[in-house]
């Protein structure tokens, strides 16, 4: 705000903040490693919403079940010791979603025979048993996939039982965590999950961009928005049964919609008013807790997580990296809307005219450029466009509640605050970072802190580099 | 023609209720930072969870209880200096991210597997496990007391010892933001809140100002945190972004940057929220459920803070000259 700014920053303080930033680098992972969970004693395990269960199966020719094969199951932070029995798989509780590997030792399997392999990996989700199978034959290894493990597998996006404002982690998927260290295999398959991430997170938060960008408001019910896209996608195709082909566009007109209706009925007179920005801000608060409510309220969705799409996802691997056909989709329709995003902002009139806006209102104005009007069209194309996104997010994620919004609207700040408060283009390179390192962070921290490491980025960007990564330094001050 | 009497205790109880006296000192923090200086604070719930680990695990270490009480106002504080370095140089938003990104990342951290050890993880830690020295101190006897048509036990978890701390540790945070408040002190924090720049250009540090207003607030949100999980349990969820919401419409309602703003808007607020909802429960029972009778009170939340700040942005006892909205 004034030029005396940088004199007035003393020397010590800057390297203060680079110190703690340091610091707190160092320290996190530290920090994780601690604290391995003691799990000494195996009780058979009942999933249910906060508890999910890892399966030893060992099978033998006749699909019967061998006792007393022993083996290993480990994860991020936590290891236990199973011998099977002859009554059927047994299973163990884990202390949290993610990868697990099963081990089995060779030495315990009966004289004569032989496992096929002995180490699977699956993935522990809220509400159900990930089961490893092995069979033992007698001789040699059988072909790998006459067993193919019965388990709900990195292919499958999880359902995860998301309990209210818990913040359970959306989809805890793919996330092969390994005490063994980390194959590329893996790295690949959380890079593939973080793109898909990424391009579905840049097409909510450009909206927060350019709604900032024009008003200077950051809006807190953006997240909200993005619970609604899913909510009516969910609405559309299995309570009105809307085909998918037109539930999406039916989505994205109707919570556009909304935008036109809200910058109608309030966002427009307050600006008329010339209600400050802060006083709005805290509008948007409000706005957002009426939302979160009422989506509570509509009958097919209260508390509960549900599913948008009523079928089982159907696994298809491209490139190496196997994701659900529907994830695959919904990155197809990102990628084309945010293409569009690009040439409309950059191609059309309207476009060019709100990125004048973004840059200065007043001076647009001059021009001959309506401001208000460009605004409105800005309300509709966020929502809009988070619409469409919570309702591809609810696709490929499996499943989705009330929460979704709350949970997303964090990381959706960290990625446009990242890329540059108020630039579009910035939101979507930040989308992009943010989505990877939500999914990567998998392969070396426990999956219930992966949204937390998104957060940390966030404060560390604004220790370092606060105007973001395309952002001008002027509007920070 | 009970129900009405039930439901009208029901309400009168709220007004002195332990989790009342919570609310109106996280209020009154909140005051500090946002009525008093200006700054978006949006993650109280974030210090006021702190506070209550900071108060739960030292005790269970085995800290005496003022141990304890200085540990969790440590913790408030603490956390005010890492979020403030950052972004306090920064425009007003950039805080207001942070602060509720922050409040989140401790949430997550505490319900995590990682720390479940100390923070007793999603299910938290119980009442049992860390109130003993607190209820050690009550000068009350045993047995029960009723005040007209309240009765609780003397000394417990909902008892009279615990609205008393409550509202006495409530009554000494009012004088000593009056104290402040109107010293030179405090002057400039105001002085901050309306332009930056002029107090800038006085001489004045506008950084080391804000950073220990953002020190008082936070360490009276830790506060208010140890008196909201005496009568329950210390769950992460418990203090989550909803809190931090409440305590803004609680301070909003009541008047920002008034002395007893904070204090008339959480007792309004929650005696009505509460008269609403057992009024709606005994009214229309088994019309709606008692579901439906929260997510509605909630939803009555949101809309009557949009209301609020519109239409009257200064709250009950506020001063429309005096509002911290124009800043930047």
């Amino acid at each position: 705000m004034t030029a005396d700014r940088p004199t007035r920053a003393p020397a010590g303080r800057r390297l203060l903040a680079v110190l703690a930033a340091a610091l707190a680098t160092l320290v996190a992972p530290a920090a994780l490693a601690l604290a391995p969970a003691a799990a000494d004693v195996a009780p058979p395990c009942t999933p249910d919403d906060q508890t999910a269960c890892v399966a030893m199966i060992v099978l033998d020719a006749d699909n019967a079940f061998v006792p007393g094969v022993s083996g290993t199951i480990t994860g991020a932070d936590f290891e236990v010791d199973v011998t099977s029995t002859a009554d059927g798989p047994v299973s163990v509780a884990v202390p949290s979603v993610g990868g697990y590997t099963v081990a089995i030792d060779p030495a315990t399997v009966p004289e004569g025979m032989s496992p096929d392999v002995t180490e699977r990996q699956v993935t522990a989700q809220s509400g159900s048993t990930a089961r490893a199978a092995f069979r033992i034959a007698v001789g040699a290894a059988s072909t790998p996939s006459a067993s193919a493990s019965e388990s709900d597998d990195a292919s499958s996006p999880a359902a995860t039982g998301a309990a209210g404002d818990a913040g359970a982690p959306l989809g805890a998927e793919g996330g092969d965590v390994s005490a063994k260290g980390v194959s590329f295999g893996q790295f690949w398959q959380q890079f593939g999950s973080g793109i898909r991430f990424g391009l579905l997170l840049a097409l909510a938060s450009v909206g927060i961009s350019l709604i900032y960008g024009t008003t200077g408001m950051s809006s807190f019910s953006h997240g909200e928005q993005v619970t609604l896209g899913a909510v009516l996608g969910f609405l559309s195709i299995n309570v009105w049964n809307v085909p998918i082909v037109l539930a999406v566009p039916l989505v994205l007109a109707l919570c556009a919609g909304t935008g036109w209706l809200q910058d109608k009925m309030l966002w427009g007179p307050l600006r008329k008013r010339g209600t400050p920005v802060m006083q709005l801000m805290i509008v948007t608060i409000g706005l957002s807790m009426a939302m979160q409510y009422a989506i509570q309220m509509v009958p097919q969705i209260g508390g509960r997580s549900v599913r948008v799409l009523p079928q089982n996802p159907v696994p298809l691997k491209l490139l190496g990296i196997t994701l659900s056909t529907a994830s695959w989709m919904a990155m197809a329709v990102a990628v084309v809307v945010i293409l569009f995003i690009a040439w409309f902002l950059t191609r059309t009139r309207i476009g060019r005219a709100t990125r004048a806006v973004s840059d200065n209102p007043a001076l647009a104005a001059a021009t001959g450029i309506n401001p208000d009007t460009i605004i409105r069209i800005v309300w509709i194309m966020s929502t809009g466009f988070a619409g469409l996104a919570g309702m591809l997010i609810g696709m490929s994620f499996g499943s989705f509640n009330w929460a979704l919004g709350l949970q997303l609207l964090l990381l959706m700040f960290a990625a446009v605050t990242l890329g540059g408060l108020g630039t579009a283009f910035g939101a979507l390179a930040g989308s992009i970072i943010i989505g990877l390192v939500v999914e990567l962070s998998n392969l070396v921290m426990p999956s219930d802190l992966r949204y937390a490491s998104a957060l940390v980025i966030l404060i560390l960007v604004l220790l370092v580099r606060p105007q973001g990564l395309l952002g001008r330094r002027e509007r920070i001050g | 023609m009970d129900e009405l009497t039930r439901v009208l205790t029901q309400a009168l109880a709220e007004l002195i209720a332990p989790t009342t006296a919570a609310y109106a000192l996280a209020a009154i923090g909140l005051n500090l930072h946002f009525g008093y200086t200006g700054l978006l604070n949006m993650g109280q719930a974030g210090f006021m969870l702190l506070g209550a680990y900071g108060f739960g695990i030292a005790t269970i270490a085995g800290a005496p209880f003022w141990l304890a009480f200085l540990i969790a106002m440590a913790a408030g504080a603490l956390f005010a200096l890492i979020l403030g370095l950052p972004t306090l140089t920064l425009r007003g938003d950039y805080l207001a991210i942070v602060t509720i990104s922050a409040a989140e990342i401790i949430r997550m951290l505490g319900r995590s597997t990682v720390f479940q050890e100390w923070t007793g993880g999603a299910s938290g830690l119980k009442g049992n496990q860390f109130k003993e020295t607190f209820q050690a101190l009550s000068p009350l006897p045993d047995g029960r007391m009723a005040l007209g048509p309240l009765e609780y036990i003397n000394t417990g978890s909902d008892s009279w010892w615990t609205r008393l701390f409550a509202w006495g540790l409530v009554l000494v945070a009012v004088l000593f933001v009056w104290l402040i408040t109107r010293s030179p002190w405090g002057r400039v924090l105001r002085g901050i809140r309306e332009d930056e720049d002029a107090v800038r250009a006085l001489g004045k540090s506008v950084f080391s100002y804000k950073m220990q207003a953002l020190v008082l607030g936070g360490v009276l949100g830790a506060l208010a945190g140890l008196v909201f999980v005496l009568p329950r349990s210390i769950a992460p969820d418990g203090l989550g972004r909803t809190v931090t919401f409440f305590v803004w419409t609680v301070m909003l309602l009541g008047g920002a940057a008034t002395l007893f703003g904070p204090v008339l808007g959480s007792m309004l607020f929650f005696a009505v929220y509460m008269l609403l909802r057992a009024g709606m429960r005994t009214g229309l029972e088994g019309v709606v459920s008692s579901t439906f009778v929260e997510q509605f009170g909630g939803l009555l939340v949101g809309v009557t803070l949009m209301i609020l700040v519109i239409f009257r942005p200064q709250g009950i006892l506020g001063n429309k000259r005096e509002l911290a909205f124009n800043v930047r």
